[in-house]
């Protein structure tokens, strides 16, 4: 009996993935992979006995949630924000998730690393913390609040209201998208600078190729440095909604 | 004649001095905020958690800026 042959696909097919479906690329497959491991692991954790001390995934979900309430809520929103729990530990968990598959082998690919899903995160919270403001203050009273800050003198709110317009209602939801966007895409571009810097050293002349121990010890060094820029854009993005919705639902004046 | 020399030198992708120049203000910014941030915490060692957290907000901030330039060097190429 023969058996065929196994035929491998080239080497480049891990790394480029082809699409599933129309449209469906890699980053859809690292998006659904993030927000399914949070799922399952909250899911799990939530199985305990919540009377006993936590063990095992259980004491994980909860190292969670007490990071992002004392950290985070207790921070930026005082005491009666404890209630956006869910909300902040779901967006933490899915940016981290999708910003450390920028350095797991096979996917190597962070997904906030293209504007769509950051984008939409800041779209999202954009919609939050006008509808907060909106609900606890009115229409009106949340437009006087935002745009005309008391305690100026009467001149100077033809000047400051189209800066606190601009900066309110505009620049926070495009600097967030921005901010998290361009740190990874930042990251991932010198990742792979120095991988292919490292590729083409080692394929070229016989007196070059000592200094791919160089650009190698520098890919080591930036992948140690993505997971912490990984864990911080997750934890500034989480802290930065937490503002916002604190300062729409408590203006501080 | 010293133009064609100037503009000979020039030519070539020029989209990397922008984000040269946009991060001249940010490093600086950055630098002062963790430098008044390590003067708070030594000042007062009880307060550093806030220090702390504070300090990374404003360096959010302030790299964001910094940022802008750097995807807008894409933007001006990828035209």
């Amino acid at each position: 009996m023969i058996i065929a042959k196994l035929v491998f696909p080239p080497l480049s097919h891990i790394l480029n993935w082809k699409n599933i479906a129309p449209g469906f690329n890699k980053i859809g497959v690292i998006a659904i992979l993030a927000a399914g491991i949070t799922l399952l692991v909250f899911a799990m954790a939530s199985k305990g006995d919540p009377l006993t001390a936590p063990k095992g995934i259980r004491n994980f979900g909860e190292t969670i949630v007490e990071f992002i309430q004392n950290n985070v809520i207790m921070q930026t929103m005082g005491r009666d924000g404890l209630g956006w729990t869910p909300f902040l530990t779901t967006t933490f968990c899915f940016v981290f998730l999708m910003n450390i598959s920028g350095i797991i082998p096979t996917f190597q690919m962070p997904g906030n690393a293209r504007m769509a899903t950051p984008l939409f995160l800041a779209l999202i919270v954009w919609f939050i913390y006008n509808a907060v403001g909106i609900k606890h203050q009115g229409f009106g009273g949340y437009m006087k609040s935002s745009l005309f800050p008391p305690g100026l003198p009467k001149p100077l709110y033809l000047l400051v209201t189209p800066i606190e317009f601009v900066s309110n209602f505009l620049v926070r939801p495009f600097s967030l998208a921005i901010r998290l966007f361009a740190n990874l895409m930042a990251g991932h571009i010198l990742l792979f600078t120095f991988a292919l810097m490292t590729d083409s050293l080692l394929k070229s002349v016989a007196w070059l190729k000592p200094v791919a121990v160089l650009t190698v010890a520098m890919l080591i060094f930036l992948t140690a440095f993505e997971v912490l820029v990984a864990f911080l854009q997750a934890y500034i993005f989480s802290m930065l909604t937490a503002v916002y919705i604190g300062s729409s639902a408590h203006p501080e004046h | 004649m010293l133009s064609s020399i100037l503009a000979a030198g020039v030519t070539g992708d020029v989209a990397g001095i922008t984000y040269g120049l946009a991060a001249i203000g940010p490093g600086a910014g950055i630098g002062y905020i963790v430098g008044k941030a390590i003067e708070a915490m030594a000042r007062q060692p009880e307060a550093a958690g806030m220090a702390r957290t504070t300090m990374f907000l404003g360096i959010a901030f302030t790299e964001a800026l910094a940022l802008f330039g750097f995807v807008l060097v894409f933007l001006v190429k990828g035209n």
